[in-house]
């Protein structure tokens, strides 16, 4: 059963509830110990570095890959009990682009449908409709193989909105995308909120997360390390504003002087504030300064805060 | 028991992957009808009139007769074994189509069950298409020689379920080679296919009908076409069935345990 709450009058629904869960292979812990709640009619992000667990959990969250431990609901059922109800209500975007190559785009689509128990006449029309509305409409009759790697995504994205789904689960949506499809998928998704659809995404674009998500979750390590709104996140981890000035040693030893925290990035020296004027006055005042820039503070700033800057292997 | 041999639990949908398959099949029929013409063709050229020629007949069996059933029982064996080796790897590793099946209501079991039905199929279609050459050449006998095409289905199911074990615990597509080598060429030259088993020594015999399943599958096919149905036809059946039920259900297991991580 899932559960129910009441908010200003208003029933909220879970749609996906995790607690403890934890998900190993052998050694590796890929997802250890994460709980979430995410509720009907949000897009929900899961941003992290690579290996962070973010495809593991939406693998046990889409019912193909059994979880090791913890307790997790998907549409108030359990994956490991009731997989084909759940995955008939789902529609899933992987990370890996698994299309059907003896087939073409219209046909990818339709055989698809017929995994759902879709009838072939209602089939036919909700294929036409969906190669329409990712605009592969022209590509109907050409094989998988011929197309780019981001008419691929978005005929991915088309099927897995085949059956409807009440929950959409998508693994790095807009990876390889241009920014014309970028923002057409941007569009498609809050269209598909819109109409009281429960998004869950993964990404690597910070700019995309804080544009789509109403939530996210920042992993890494198999950890969710924090859970928010973007602009929360970004307020409560970096501040309203960065000033980033060229790095001289002049600068760095002013700024300690004056016990300003700051950060080294590169050649530059960044510094989080809520008000980029009194740094600024400092600067300028005590410092002599090179170049001077003001910035609003990002979730990518809260996310390299966060994470750290060393590559993952 | 062991897990292996658990019960899986399969449901009608696994009739979607084998409609899957049967679309892509049926859009190439073309290519796919004409190699078990050719192949008709080429045995009994080859070897019932050329090996035919010395060997008049074997215990007054026409020997053209003697081999025709062989010739069927060979094309049930490679047409499923092969379709459900690399076939089924090409569509489960290159093509990752059992992932993209299973973020479906359909599970594991589902996809591998259609797999096995299918190329349980593949024989029964491959068998259809030779027996008319071979009742053109007269090498046949009807109506009992009909009855060679449920047995196609029940042999094509046992060869499947056996190269699905071995897909299932192949490294690498060219690891699907040793079985191919190993077993099913030498499974084509003894198992009763050009000689019969008598020929062979007592204890290979023994060998041959213990381990070989092809050895069932040929006699059945030589009782029915011939005919010369015997009481034998049910003890070869039962034999048959029991061991496409093991493997078909370890085949299932094993490809669960692979793919579901
Ligand atoms: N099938 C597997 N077998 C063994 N280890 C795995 C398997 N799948 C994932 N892992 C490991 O689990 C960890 C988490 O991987 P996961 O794919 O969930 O990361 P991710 O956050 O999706 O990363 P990315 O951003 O690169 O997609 C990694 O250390 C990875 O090596
Ligand atoms: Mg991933």
């Amino acid at each position: 059963m899932s559960k129910h709450w009441l908010t200003g009058g208003a029933r909220i629904q879970t749609i996906i509830e995790a607690q403890d869960l934890k998900k190993t292979f052998g050694e590796i812990r890929a997802v250890d110990g994460i709980s979430f709640a995410v509720k009907k009619g949000e897009v929900f992000g899961f941003l992290g570095p690579n290996g962070a667990g973010k495809t593991s959990t939406m693998k046990i969250i889409a019912c193909v890959s059994p979880r090791t431990s913890g307790k997790i609901q998907v549409l108030g059922m359990d994956p490991d009990c009731s997989p084909a109800e759940i995955k008939m209500r789902i529609g899933v975007v992987p990370q890996e682009t698994n299309l059907d190559p003896d087939f073409t785009c219209y046909g990818n689509l339709f055989t698809y449908s017929r995994y759902f128990d879709i009838p072939p006449d209602a089939a036919q029309q909700k294929a036409n409709e969906l190669l329409e509305f990712v605009q592969l409409q022209e590509k109907k009759d050409v094989t998988v193989e011929k197309l780019s790697g981001g008419m691929k995504r978005r005929l991915i994205l088309a099927r897995a909105l085949i059956n409807n789904p009440d929950l959409l689960i998508l693994d790095e949506p807009t990876i390889g995308l241009d920014p014309q499809a970028r923002i057409l998928i941007w569009e498609r998704l809050k269209l598909l909120q819109a109409k009281g659809n429960t998004i869950v995404l993964t990404t690597h674009y910070l700019d995309e997360a804080a544009r789509l998500c109403d939530r996210l979750v920042i992993m890494d390590n198999g950890k969710i390390l924090v859970t928010g709104s973007p602009a929360d996140l970004v307020k409560q981890y970096v501040g309203n504003e960065i000033v980033e000035v060229e790095k001289t040693d002049e600068v760095i030893s002013c700024l300690v002087a004056n016990n300003i925290p700051y950060e080294i990035i590169g050649d530059s020296v960044q510094i989080a504030t809520e008000s980029s004027r009194e740094v600024i006055r400092i600067l300028f005042d005590h410092c002599s300064p090179h170049k001077v820039l003001t910035r609003p503070a990002t979730l990518e700033d809260v996310f390299l805060k966060l994470t750290g800057r060393k590559l993952r292997e | 028991m062991h897990p292996f041999l658990s019960l899986p639990r399969i449901s009608k949908r696994a009739w979607k992957v084998w409609h899957r398959n049967l679309v892509v099949f049926l859009r190439t029929w073309k290519v796919n009808f004409f190699p078990p013409l050719v192949e008709a063709f080429l045995y009994l050229f080859a070897i019932g009139m050329g090996i035919g020629t010395y060997v008049k007949d074997i215990g007054g069996i026409p020997y053209i007769n003697f081999i025709a059933p062989a010739i069927l029982a060979i094309a049930v064996m490679n047409s499923a074994f092969f379709e459900c080796t690399y076939g089924s790897y090409v569509r489960m590793y290159y093509q990752k189509s059992f992932d993209a099946m299973i973020a479906t209501p359909l599970s594991i079991e589902d996809v591998i069950a259609g797999e096995l039905l299918w190329g349980a199929t593949r024989s029964v279609i491959y068998v259809i298409i030779m027996l008319p050459v071979l009742a053109a050449f007269g090498v046949i006998s009807f109506p009992a020689s009909l009855l060679v095409i449920p047995l196609a289905f029940l042999g094509g199911l046992m060869f499947a379920g056996i190269a699905m074990c071995f897909t299932a615990i192949t490294p690498s597509i060219d690891t699907l080679n040793y079985p191919s080598f190993l077993l099913i060429t030498p499974m084509m030259l003894f198992s009763g296919t050009f000689f019969p088993l008598t020929l062979l020594p007592v204890l290979f015999q023994d060998i041959a009908l213990a381990v070989l399943p092809l050895t069932h599958l040929v006699a059945v096919m030589r009782m029915l076409t011939l005919p010369a149905i015997s009481g034998l036809l049910i003890l070869h059946v039962i034999w048959i069935t029991l061991v496409t039920a093991i493997f078909c259900i370890i085949s299932i297991n094993l490809m669960r345990k692979r793919l579901i991580i």
